[in-house]
């Protein structure tokens, strides 16, 4: 059977394919080989031996959802700049200008978000 | 007949992959004990050559705890999630001159892409255990690996300037005509990535998300047995991924004197790049939290941005 110009994609779809395989088939055949006698006190969750205080889902620092945003300008960006980057060489001197202005914008970006200390943390 | 070699392919480099990350795993304790003046695991078999093995045998023999205020359906899918992505990768990836997969016009998107889903089941792990350590473990692992993907995206637009091209074959090609590896040409280039790579994996001196001074094991403290063990196989394979993509970006792929067969060279530079990490996790202390977020966004970034200037005026100068 000739897959034609899909095979590339066949590799990345037998491959996923396999990588689910490996840890449901390992699981399962693993069932026949462990132990299986769970009773409350062994599914209760682990809190270095004493009994959980409280929910687990604790508030935690403001700083993470500021790197979230951070990280999801920075990635946008990062998309952007690639059909840049491999364009560059047929784009010249005018591709690049527009490419350095933009870095230029997201630098100074950076620069605020540093001045107003969303990259501090504590 | 061509999915059947596809299938065939697909099985020998998982086969592969599980013998190298165990010898990976003894090798890392070997490596670490003799730079610690100890011999490292030597009871299984000769020079400890089964003991992985024998760990492995054990895991799979472990019972099976989901705790019962887990959320389940997300607490199984997790191991899975963090595991296919960092094995996906290797589709793409060029061994040699004729030794290849997926043969992607856009390798190194498919490969920046594929590899952050990895990062969604260290979180799907960590929020369902419903204990406070994972959870505290996984977003801190989460704001680690997100905070140095950006460099580690933004360095290895420098040898795509270069190339003009993301296929994994064209950038050895490439090295191969100017008859010199990227590493010379993009060395700034190859210090953030190297240094991004560390906390990408979460490997010391960057391994704060199971710092297990104060976390116990981070995100899968709930995790026991062989859903334990896929999390750290997810670990090791895409560290060989990560180290396969700086040999394809930097060392110069396959290339090396004649008298090795391509693949051998690509495993020798592999090697070595893992053989550093290791090293490294024998050498340097575990690094502050705060240091290590600023230190990520506040020089790496700035460094890596400064490379892709650098690069696209030199490109555009000599044309």
């Amino acid at each position: 059977m000739d897959l034609g110009v899909y095979s590339d994609y066949i590799y990345i779809v037998v491959f996923i394919l396999l990588g689910v395989a490996l840890p449901v088939g390992a699981l399962t055949f693993g069932r026949l080989l462990r132990p299986n006698n769970p009773y409350d006190r062994k599914l209760s969750t682990y809190e270095s031996g004493i009994d959980p205080v409280g929910d687990a889902q604790v508030r935690y620092h403001v700083a993470y959802y500021l790197v979230a945003l951070e990280f999801v300008i920075f990635d946008i960006e990062t998309v952007f700049l690639y059909p840049w980057a491999l364009a560059l060489g047929e784009l010249g001197w005018v591709g690049l200008n527009g490419g350095l202005i933009f870095i230029a914008i997201l630098a100074l970006g950076l620069a605020y978000s540093w001045k107003k200390k969303v990259l501090q943390w504590n | 007949m061509e999915l059947v070699y596809i299938i065939l392919y697909a099985v020998i480099t998982l086969a592969v992959l599980l013998g190298a990350v165990t010898y990976a795993i003894l090798f890392e304790r070997k490596v670490i004990g003799y730079m610690q003046l100890r011999p490292g695991p030597n009871r299984h078999g000769p020079w400890g050559m089964l003991q992985t093995v024998a760990d492995v045998m054990k895991l799979l023999m472990k019972e099976d705890i989901i705790p019962k205020n887990a959320d389940k359906k997300v607490f199984i899918l997790a191991p899975i999630i963090a595991f296919v992505p960092s094995f996906a990768i290797f589709a793409s990836i060029s061994w040699s001159d004729n030794i290849y997969g997926a043969d992607l016009n856009i390798g190194l998107l498919y490969f920046i892409g594929i590899s952050s889903i990895t990062t969604l089941g260290v979180l799907m792990g960590g929020w369902s255990s419903n204990n406070k350590y994972s959870l505290l473990g996984a977003i801190r692992g989460v704001a680690q690996v997100i905070s140095y993907e950006i460099p580690l995206v933004l360095s290895v637009l420098g040898v795509v300037i270069l190339v003009g091209s993301l296929n994994f074959r064209d950038i050895v090609y490439y090295q191969e005509s100017i008859g010199m590896w990227l590493i010379i040409p993009q060395f700034l280039a190859f210090v953030v990535y190297m240094i991004s790579a560390i906390a990408e994996l979460n490997r010391s001196p960057f391994d704060l998300p199971e710092a297990e001074s104060e976390l116990v094991s981070g995100y899968h403290t709930e995790y026991s047995g062989f859903r334990f063990a896929f999390f750290m196989l997810a670990e090791y394979v895409y560290a060989y991924a990560i180290a396969a993509l700086a040999t394809t970006l930097f060392l110069g792929g396959w290339l090396g004197p004649a008298f090795l067969p391509g693949i051998v060279w690509f495993f020798l530079k592999m090697s070595v790049i893992v053989f550093f990490w290791f090293w490294l996790r024998a050498t340097l202390p575990r690094a502050r939290v705060d240091n290590l977020m600023r230190f990520g966004w506040k020089v790496l970034i700035p460094l890596a941005l400064l490379n892709i200037v650098i690069t696209s005026i030199i490109k555009v100068w000599m044309g």
